[in-house]
């Protein structure tokens, strides 16, 4: 029926999220995650709608389940969604709500919304891949500087640096809207736990990509993606 | 009519502890799924295990945030994970773990708590959680066990570990002199007559205490040593096989945590019912002993026994 060339491209994302929101200029600028979704999506993740079920595949973790637009947007750019799931975004029968559900959204690995949850999951998949021997999956968990005052947190990133979970990477994405900040920078915090902490501007697709393929053997990654400040 | 009061029950102590441990380290090696995680809290107990499977005996500190969090991610992995811990932090410190990183992510596991209502009386409050079954309550699909004997722990146990939803195994060191049949229904342990005055529900280890308390009353007593899913259909033919259809229950932790399942199975029926558990009604500041406490909570033979009589015959 219809003709449309598939939407399927990073410059795609304003009109996949316009199919949501219903409004076709959408500030897709609001979003402080969509190039770290687009560039983990697009070139780091070895996942498809295909190998959405391989026990091999990398998993994603939106841990910052708030303001999941963009990343319904480049799920169904990759295929995971159609373009009629997201023209029903947050209807009482959509699989798609303001906060994901992982038994309803195709491609989703976790339900979140409820702040510090992702980490502690992504630790677990993490540690359950080691134990099946399963050495090729990387386990990506993408959260917000805000997030990190949720105390679950830090019992995660103390315990994964202890256990050297070097298939486990953590994204940060930094828009300074913690209440009271991190003084001595979010990196410090991973970094003496025991991760290799980078950092890089979080609209740079290209310095995004560097550092969420940097090299960690032995130990977790985490990424701190800066974006402008939220407000 | 006057009675003589009851001879108390012993209440009998019961190594759970140490049938959780041998049941679990033997699991560990014929079940390649299983996972145990741990908060400091038995680890101890797990040396030899966490030697021979490093990468599945994970003890991750006194985290316990952390320690359903990653239930949760190796149960999405396809890991069968067994969560341990004294029972106010396995259930009540991260209640918001069990609800989302299990339950709404559709992922399984088995949390065995030790300590149950007040086994750690000389450690206060703060160890102590006669609600995890009330609270686990709020939340869809919980299989719950609350065995009375250390010998009913490893079957127990081992159904749990085959399955993949989320499962309560809730341990205690106290218990009764035998082990009982452990379901998964109600267990007819003594049959009343038909003009009998009802039926007590006795579960886990308040079983022997129940025994004592209704000795010479008319009544049925059933066992149940797994209350979730609540055995509706039993508890209703049992009603209707008895005099009247009321119905006594008798549990080791908060007071009415079944009464709603009673009111479910007995809705076709007129009915009394009465629940006798841990008070709710104020928090019992004694440290003592676990015997002390079942005194401060009526739930000593002579306690079971005055509030039997006056529910049964009223």
């Amino acid at each position: 029926m219809t003709t449309a060339p598939p939407l399927t491209r990073y410059a795609d994302l304003p009109a996949l999220i316009g199919l949501m929101t219903g409004d076709e200029k959408h500030q897709i600028a609001a979003e402080s995650t969509r190039e770290v979704l687009w560039v983990l999506y697009d070139r780091v993740l070895d996942v498809s709608p295909e190998t959405a079920g391989d026990p091999d595949r990398d998993r994603f973790l939106l841990s910052k389940g708030h303001g999941p637009m963009p990343y319904y947007a480049v799920l169904a750019a990759k295929g995971f969604l159609d373009l009629a799931t997201l023209r029903r975004w947050a209807g009482f029968d959509s699989p798609l709500g303001h906060h994901p559900d992982r038994v309803l959204v195709p491609g989703a690995e976790i339900s979140s919304g409820s702040l510090g949850h992702g980490l502690g999951l992504g630790v677990g998949t993490a540690l359950g891949l080691r134990a099946q021997g399963r050495t090729r999956p990387r386990v990506f968990v993408l959260m917000g500087d805000g997030e990190l005052d949720e105390g679950s947190n830090h019992e995660a990133i103390a315990a994964a640096g202890r256990l050297g979970l070097d298939n486990l990477t953590a994204v940060v994405v930094d828009n300074a809207s913690a209440t009271h900040g991190w003084p001595g920078g979010i990196e410090t915090r991973f970094a003496g736990e025991g991760w290799q902490a980078r950092s890089a501007p979080g609209r740079d697709q290209s310095a995004l990509y560097d550092a969420l393929t940097a090299p960690h053997s032995g130990r977790p990654l985490a990424v701190v993606a800066r974006v402008r400040p939220k407000g | 009519m006057t009675t003589a009061p009851p001879e108390a029950a012993a209440v009998v102590a019961q190594p759970m502890r140490d049938a959780f441990t041998d049941t679990v380290t033997a699991a560990l090696e014929t079940d390649p799924r299983l996972a145990v995680v741990l908060a400091d809290i038995s680890a101890d107990r797990f040396t030899e295990a966490a030697r021979r499977h490093p990468d599945r005996v994970l003890n991750l500190g006194i985290r316990e945030q952390l320690m359903i969090g990653v239930a949760g991610g190796l149960a999405l992995t396809g890991m069968r994970p067994v969560a341990h811990t004294f029972a106010p932090f396995l259930v009540e410190r991260p209640f918001e773990q069990v609800k989302l990183d299990l339950v709404h992510q559709g992922a399984g596991a088995v949390l065995v708590s030790s300590g149950a209502s007040y086994d750690g009386a000389h450690y206060g409050r703060t160890h102590m959680a006669p609600g995890d079954v009330a609270l686990l309550d709020s939340l869809p699909g919980w299989t719950v066990h609350v065995p009375g004997h250390a010998a009913e722990v490893a079957p127990l146990l081992e159904e749990a570990l085959r399955q993949d939803g989320n499962v309560y195994v809730r341990l205690s060191e106290r218990g009764n002199a035998a082990a009982r049949p452990i379901g998964p229904g109600l267990q007819t342990v003594r049959a009343g007559s038909g003009r009998s005055g009802g039926v007590v529900v006795a579960v886990g280890p308040m079983l022997d205490r129940v025994l004592a308390a209704t000795e010479g009353l008319d009544v049925t007593v059933a066992y149940a040593a797994t209350v979730r899913p609540f055995d509706r259909e039993g508890l209703n033919g049992l009603a209707a096989r008895a005099g009247q259809a009321d119905v006594l229950v008798v549990e080791p932790y908060l007071e009415g945590t079944s009464a709603h399942e009673v009111a479910a199975a007995l809705e076709d029926r007129r009915h009394r019912q009465r629940s006798l558990g841990v008070r709710r009604d104020g928090e019992v500041r004694g440290y003592g002993t676990p015997a002390d406490h079942d005194r401060a909570h009526g739930l000593d033979t002579a306690g079971i026994a005055e509030r039997a009589r006056a529910f049964f015959l009223p």
